[in-house]
């Protein structure tokens, strides 16, 4: 169980997070939006406890993650930073490999585990035949799915990806959603930052902010109404539910 | 199976270091109690080792910064511990100082340019504080330096100097490498630690630090590792430049782009530059010895436009 406890973040002098209180359980996708500007990275970041909160706090089982001892936490939390560009061309597998830092030690060399984690994030995350391919030579959709392979090499408990969707196709992804859905299924805590409201609608849960504050957080459908939309983004939205899916449809100005 | 290449290569530039000269030295004179004795035990195994000790720890330091800056143009001179270590020991000079003390002042020098970049970059300064704290140090030591040469005493004090500061591992004796070593292995191992940490920075900061990195540990680490490994080598030699720039990227063709894979090659390829460039030194015709540290930086230059040249077509 996370929670987030009345929880204030400041930047640069300017709070960007304001008195969120929320908890979020294992087991559950969890979609984080938000207009731009709404603190929604911010919020991400102090739940991975790379910012420290100016009031309130973070707890992950009790302890709070800014005082959790780092390889604990990097091992509990797995974070996807949003447009990440890799420094040096390595190759997809060494850049996979990555998300196993925390659980080798100085110069060991890679054991069967983590070869097996390593290879199953390839496969999950559709990028196996990608492996001894420079990173640099990537598509973006390529280098986006070859970056999430690299959080699932970890096997955290917690999966917090802000906006992974952003340069993929649609096949991919509704895959990445499937395996995200898939994932919280197995007992993992998936948040997602997303800006396509179509990827809020598969997650089981839904938290939007605006302006820093929380406007509504819950299951799905309790929050992705018509009323709560308007206030985080405001304008009009009209749901229609077709299969019993939600579909969101912005209003025209 | 390249490492093993490498390290033969390295051991042959070493070899190639203690032989070649004015004077050709073969190994059967080495232990003989002659001219060429002595010549072997005094100068040329003393060049040879400080020659390769340097050689790979400015090839380390500047695979290290790179790493970390996550910049390919960066290299031990960017951070000033260069250009201070060289002000310590032309203030030596200045006041008529030689052998230990004027290491001494060295060090000090480059111990201090370490504390204000850890000051100026802050305990959590991203690399563009680093790099622009390192900057104005270079800058601040080089006009104290010209200062320290505007007002030299005599023209003697002078060109003794400017000499100095072009960088030579001519003439060291075993002293040297008994003070220098030393620093350079502790120095050394440091930056060794390193290698994992600059992998996961790779992908920025924050992902670093979300796998459990310390970042604020590891910009101690690196500033003390370049801060002993580049002090003690600019303390005995001079300023020898663009080693710390050129050598990671030779590397990074040979052996991938993985910040903790170059960097056991680089310590390797650093040496051997370093000795090659020396024995050539030693070897071009001329009543004196060029100094190192212009050979190598009329090897440099040139590589760096190469560089320059290729990350901009890349680019485009």
């Amino acid at each position: 169980m996370m929670r987030i406890d009345n929880l204030s973040v400041s930047l640069g002098g300017k709070l960007v997070v304001e008195r969120l209180t929320a908890a979020l359980d294992r087991g559950r996708f969890t979609a984080i939006i938000g207009p731009n500007g709404a603190g929604k990275s911010s919020l991400m970041r102090a739940m991975a406890g790379l910012l420290s909160p100016s009031g309130g706090q973070v707890r992950l089982d009790r302890a709070a993650v800014g005082e959790m001892p780092t390889t604990e936490r990097a091992r509990k939390i797995g974070y996807l930073a949003q447009d990440t560009k890799p420094a040096w061309a390595l190759t997809v597998r060494d850049l996979v490999s990555l998300g196993r830092t925390q659980r080798r030690r100085l110069f060991a060399a890679p054991d069967t585990a983590d070869e097996a984690a390593i290879l199953a994030a390839m496969i999950e995350a559709d990028v196996s035949h990608l492996s001894g391919r420079a990173v640099d030579t990537l598509s973006g959709g390529e280098l986006a799915r070859a970056l999430i392979a690299r959080v699932l090499a970890g096997e955290p408990d917690w999966i917090l990806a802000d906006e992974p969707l952003a340069s993929l196709d649609i096949p991919h992804r509704q895959a990445v959603l499937a395996l995200f859905r898939k994932l919280a299924a197995n007992g993992r805590g998936v948040v997602s930052i997303v800006h396509q409201l179509e990827a809020a609608c598969e997650a089981d849960d839904v938290l939007i902010l605006s302006s820093g504050q929380l406007v509504a957080f819950g299951p799905r459908d309790e929050v992705l109404t018509a009323t709560n939309l308007e206030a985080a983004f405001g304008m009009a939205f009209t749901i229609h539910h077709i299969d019993a899916r939600p579909v969101i449809l912005p209003s025209r100005p | 199976m390249r490492l093993t290449c490498l390290i033969l290569l390295t051991a042959c530039a070493f070899l190639l270091s203690l032989i070649a000269g004015k004077t050709w030295i073969w190994p059967v004179a080495w232990l003989s109690n002659s001219a060429e004795g002595w010549i072997f035990f005094e100068l040329r195994l003393p060049r040879a080792l400080l020659g390769a000790a340097i050689g790979a720890a400015l090839g380390l330091s500047g695979a290290v910064l790179q790493g970390f800056l996550r910049n390919p143009l960066a290299d031990p001179t960017v951070v000033g511990v260069s250009s201070s270590a060289a002000f310590g020991g032309v203030l030596a000079i200045f006041v008529g100082l030689s052998g230990l003390a004027m290491f001494a002042s060295a060090m000090a020098a480059a111990a201090i340019s370490i504390l204000l970049l850890v000051f100026m970059a802050g305990r959590n300064g991203g690399p563009l504080g680093f790099i622009l704290s390192g900057m104005v140090l270079a800058t601040l030591a080089g006009s104290m330096t010209s200062f320290l040469v505007s007002i030299a005493p005599s023209p003697y004090a002078t060109s003794e100097i400017i000499a100095w500061m072009m960088g030579a591992l001519t003439d060291r004796g075993i002293p040297d490498v008994a003070r220098a070593l030393p620093f350079i292995a502790i120095g050394t191992l440091m930056l060794f630690t390193t290698g994992p940490s600059l992998d996961a920075l790779t992908l920025g900061e924050d992902t670093a630090k979300s796998l459990g990195i310390n970042t604020a540990r590891l910009q101690w680490t690196i500033i003390g590792g370049v801060g002993l490994c580049v002090g003690a080598s600019v303390a005995v030699s001079g300023v020898v430049g663009f080693v710390g720039l050129i050598v990671p990227h030779l590397v990074r063709s040979m052996v991938g782009e993985r910040p903790s894979a170059i960097l056991l090659p680089c310590a390797l390829v650093g040496a051997t530059l370093m000795l090659v460039a020396d024995s050539c030194v030693r070897l071009l015709p001329g009543p004196a010895e060029i100094r190192l540290g212009i050979v190598m930086s009329a090897l440099g230059a040139p590589f760096f436009f190469l560089l320059l040249a290729r990350i901009r077509s890349r680019a485009a």
